[in-house]
């Protein structure tokens, strides 16, 4: 129904939709379709890249255990991350939820602003605090938790640390935007009728809010298995992750093809997590979602 | 509604600490006056903060102002039809089209620069302000379209009605009613692409040629060869300014409802 006016033409939609039609065609899919067609090129030292449709770079990347523990690394510490932030993320939503109004608008600030400044920032902030002579250090020292600078640059738990940090908020946030929807009627059913505070928490606050948990889980996941500046900074060379390899092969090896194929590679299995992941919540929590 | 209790508060104490440290710790060290890194406890010193003023920061500083401000106006710019068209047409393909709009949401940064850096270096691009713009169009425009959309559904169409019934052209109505409606969600929108390209490291590594290299590229740079407080001050400035367009961000829409999309996949 073109409800707008009668003399609507069918056309003007499409006409409307032409100009972030064509930037997203040129700049996003061409692009993507390119270094895929890159990932099939062959690179030497001596020749550079060679065109061709050669399956060398999947087999090197699907074969060498170098990349399975890159892989493996970016992965489970993505999976660590995800569970981390959900375990801190989701009690903090409902404390927020059950805060005053102006209290809880003041701190939803304070928790969903850091998203605003820039990431290198934030990391920033981690090296200086995690440094041999860093703040944390010192105080561990002075505490006598420790009797000498514990090294946390350039270990995973740092990088685990820093990363929970940078994307914790967006775990709250989605917990937070299902929080809003839950009836608090409801919950004081549950506490008129004689349940404790612990079980209409268990069985009335956290089945509702089990798709924000899930959707948030699924965003920390992803976004820390490609992360890029944190894992470079923290973790350094010695603690590679995947986007970290994929910039070294373009940037310092300018071996572009390898590079093209672990990105690809990252891009599917991220893909197919998420794909999968909500197949199996949707079937899980259909009644949720409907 | 229940109250928390004293641990949930200790909980949240803490909560609000792990996320203000590292914020706060680069604000502090960015005042120390020694030559590394350090707390302030021997005075506070602006010696860092001045030192920005002759560094290479200043240049990549305006490089990401020139590039965040293009490419947020462009991205408004193109999202606005696109989404008169979906909020006001049904047509064969919507559906499709708002997915293909929001899809960069969707596509990793690494990925998107890795793909990009072979896009442009093919096309002759690479290394100017052109390629760069384009590209930071593409992963902003997700974040101008929800706003937009999100403005043009939310207002009143009774009035969009009553104009057009009285005689008002199409465009006239556009133009007197409903832009002047949905401006504050654009503005919104605008910002907020703004600070998203402003901040962009992962896939501008990438694609910014020296002469082109924004502000966080040059942080990085910085960062991998080594960390000082003169970077620490260029991060305290930058909170301070995040701070600042934090607090209008809030007034036009409210946080929480800005942020949605940008976790959403």
């Amino acid at each position: 129904m073109a409800e707008r006016s009668p003399t609507s033409h069918s056309l003007t939609p499409y006409g409307l939709s032409a100009p972030a039609f064509i930037v997203c065609a040129v700049f996003l899919a061409a692009p993507l379709i390119m270094v895929l067609a890159l990932s099939f090129n062959t690179f030497t030292m001596a020749t550079g890249i060679q065109p061709g449709f050669r399956l060398d770079n999947y087999i090197e990347v699907l074969t060498d255990d170098y990349f399975h523990l890159i892989f493996a690394r970016t992965f489970g510490m993505a999976l660590l991350i995800a569970l981390i932030a959900a375990l801190i993320g989701t009690p903090e939503a409902y404390i927020l939820h059950r805060m005053a109004p102006a209290w809880r608008s003041a701190f939803l600030l304070v928790i969903l602003g850091p998203l605003l400044v820039s990431v290198l920032v934030r990391t920033l902030g981690w090296a200086v605090l995690l440094g041999r002579n860093g703040i944390v250090n010192s105080a561990l020292v002075a505490l006598g938790l420790a009797d000498r600078p514990v090294e946390f640059m350039y270990t995973m738990t740092g990088v685990i640390v820093a990363l929970v940090h940078v994307l914790v908020p967006f775990h709250v946030l989605a917990v937070w935007a299902s929080l809003r929807r839950l009836d608090p009627a409801v919950e004081a059913a549950g506490l008129s009728l004689g349940a404790s505070q612990f079980t209409v928490l268990r069985r009335i606050v956290v089945p509702q809010i089990m798709p924000g948990i899930l959707s948030g889980s699924l965003i920390v996941f992803t976004l820390a298995a490609s992360a890029f500046a944190t894992p470079s900074i923290i973790g350094g060379r010695r603690l590679k992750v995947v986007a970290v390899t994929a910039y070294d092969e373009f940037l310092n090896s300018q071996n572009w093809p390898l590079g093209a194929a672990i990105v690809t590679v990252l891009l599917v299995a991220t893909v197919v997590i998420v794909l999968a992941y909500n197949r199996a919540v949707e079937r899980r929590y259909a009644q949720v979602f409907q | 509604m229940t109250r928390n209790g004293p641990w949930a508060l200790v909980f949240h104490g803490l909560f609000v600490a792990f996320i203000l440290a590292p914020l706060v710790v680069v604000c502090l060290v960015a005042f120390t006056p020694e030559g590394y890194l350090s707390l302030p406890t021997r005075g506070v010193s602006l010696r860092w903060f001045r030192a920005i003023l002759g560094s290479d920061f200043i240049p990549a500083f305006y490089n990401s102002m020139i590039v965040a401000t293009a490419a947020a106006s462009i991205a408004l710019l193109v999202s606005v039809p696109a989404a008169l068209a979906t909020a006001r047409y049904q047509f064969a393909g919507r559906d499709a089209l708002t997915a293909f709009f929001l899809s960069p949401l969707m596509v990793p940064h690494i990925v998107l620069g890795v793909a990009l850096l072979k896009f442009l270096s093919e096309i002759g691009l690479s290394g100017n302000y052109f390629g760069l713009v384009f590209a930071h169009v593409v992963i902003i425009l997700p974040f101008t379209l929800r706003l937009a959309l999100a403005a043009l559904v939310g207002m009143d169409r009774a009035v969009e009605w009553a104009a057009w019934s009285l005689g008002a052209s199409q465009t006239t109505v556009f133009r007197r009613i409903t832009l002047p409606l949905i401006v504050p969600g654009l503005a919104g929108g605008w910002l907020i692409a703004f600070i998203q390209s402003f901040d962009e490291l992962t896939m501008t590594v990438f694609v910014a040629s020296p002469s082109t290299m924004t502000l966080p590229v040059r942080m990085f740079n910085h960062v991998t060869d080594n960390i000082d407080p003169l970077v620490a001050a260029v991060s305290a400035a930058l909170i301070f300014l995040t701070v600042i367009l934090m607090f209008i961000l809030d007034r036009f829409c409210g946080l929480d409802r800005l942020l949605a999309g940008k976790g959403a996949r």
